[in-house]
């Protein structure tokens, strides 16, 4: 299995833990991910204002892959519903594609429309299968209780998806950290958006939405939140502090990537999962798992 | 939000919408409301409500529509499309109202800067040197610092 790994804006710049994590996990279960330099932003940030520079932007990294005779495997939701919303675009309107390459002609590059792109948990549930994933868990995280953040773009738009979760019942995420032997938290509110495409508007509006599921998931009684996106752990992550100061909470909830805790199950240390770089401290969660760390 | 005033409608607004992708199905709106009720915008800050906005399209309000700060609010979360019951693309329509008033020097601030800074340097988050030592110092690859080919892709910049 192999793919070319998309990494987007945030990823190498903000959440290096995220990316250390999934290349250890990819590792463990053999998928090839292949970094291909060249690429760049993936248009999400610009749709809302430029969407033919988006379409631009996707192309270009599409065709970056195809060149290679790879699909893509993205980290992040925001950069998987871009480029898979460009991918299914250009397969099937022949017109929009050549006005695309006469662009991309300038680069040396032409796209033919052949790039499947997908996210890595949906590769993890699709092609790896939880029957081949349990056989790499070495370590039980019975008594952990999660509450999985699907966001919204791993699942939407569905038109995109081929259905691959049930957008108004996801459950692919909780089917995978089942696996580990940790609790899946149900709680209020599951599909909420974190809020972040709102950030760079109006920063109140977008700690507000976060803020909402902090509470439910604190209501809920977890230990920790589950991510697969690094836009959604600025949210929960990077601004939970500011999010405390705001409204006058305190949460101190743990913030940790689907890889992550799939890398503790795999028995992976701390440190190789960047598990030291989450911004909300994850040791006293997982002390009972590093104990000969101490 | 202020009343709505008829008299500033322009009737040519609903068939500039309609000929743009994410445009086409907004006249099948029957104003159920479902959008809003699934908005997680509307639940913090009532100046946001799709359906609202919808409706204000649908009058010919182009103006008060494109010129204010609201339209801005929308997550892009899909809740809304995915469950009108008419099947419009709503999340794709606010894109084309955005794009609009983009196009006519009303993005906020915050969305311009994005904006430039990509396709100025290829990346929201451009890297530095010290961003590929911290790279390099946990074992990941270093990644370029500059970005040519944003100029090929994006000469008027």
């Amino acid at each position: 299995m192999k793919y070319a790994l998309f990494l987007g804006c945030t990823i190498p710049a903000r959440s290096r833990n995220y990316e250390l994590s999934a290349r250890k996990v990819a590792q463990e279960l053999g998928i090839e991910l292949v970094d291909v330099e060249e690429f760049i932003c993936c248009g999400f940030p610009v749709k809302s204002s430029d969407q033919e520079s988006a379409t631009l932007l996707g192309a270009y990294n599409l065709a970056l892959a195809e060149k290679q005779g790879l699909d893509v495997c993205s980290l992040c939701s925001s950069c998987t519903s871009a480029l898979t919303e460009v991918a299914h675009e250009l397969a099937n309107d022949k017109e929009r594609r050549a006005a695309v390459n006469t662009v991309l002609s300038r680069l040396g590059l032409n796209y033919e429309g052949k790039v499947k792109v997908r996210h890595f948990a949906r590769i993890l549930y699709e092609e790896i299968g939880r029957e081949e994933l349990k056989k790499h868990l070495k370590r039980n995280l019975e008594g952990l209780r999660i509450a999985n953040h699907y966001g919204c773009h791993y699942i939407k738009p569905s038109e995109i998806y081929d259905n691959f979760d049930q957008v108004e019942d996801p459950h692919t995420l909780d089917e995978l950290v089942a696996l580990t032997g940790a609790t899946v938290v149900d709680y209020a509110n599951k599909k909420r958006c974190c809020g972040g495409p709102v950030l760079p508007v109006d920063e109140k509006v977008a700690l507000s939405v976060a803020k909402g599921k902090l509470d439910d998931i604190t209501e809920a009684g977890a230990d920790a939140m589950n991510l697969v996106c690094p836009f959604c752990s600025v949210m929960y992550d990077s601004n939970q502090k500011s999010i405390e100061a705001e409204f006058e909470r305190s949460y101190k909830l743990p913030v940790l990537y689907l890889t992550q805790i799939l890398g503790i199950a795999m028995g992976f240390e701390r440190k190789e999962l960047g598990l030291n770089m989450n911004v909300v401290k994850t040791k006293e969660l997982l002390a009972r798992f590093y104990e000969q760390e101490k | 939000m202020a009343d709505i005033d008829l008299r500033e409608a322009d009737p040519k607004f609903i068939k500039e919408l309609a000929a743009q992708p994410g445009g086409e199905k907004i006249v099948a709106c029957f104003t159920c409301r479902t959008c809003t009720a699934s908005c997680p915008i509307s639940i913090v800050n009532n100046k946001f409500s799709p359906y609202r906005i919808i409706r204000m399209a649908l009058y010919g309000l182009r103006r008060q529509v494109l010129e204010r700060d609201f339209i801005w609010l929308c997550s892009s979360c899909y809740a809304c499309q995915e469950r009108c019951p008419q099947g419009v693309s709503i999340t794709e329509f606010m894109t084309l109202l955005k794009n609009l008033a983009a196009k006519e020097g009303y993005a906020p601030a915050g969305i311009r800067a994005q904006r430039d800074l990509i396709k100025g340097h290829g990346r929201i988050y451009p890297l530095d040197e010290f961003d590929n030592k911290k790279r390099n110092k946990i074992g990941l690859p270093s990644l370029p610092t500059t970005c040519g080919v944003v100029k090929e892709l994006f000469p008027e910049q």
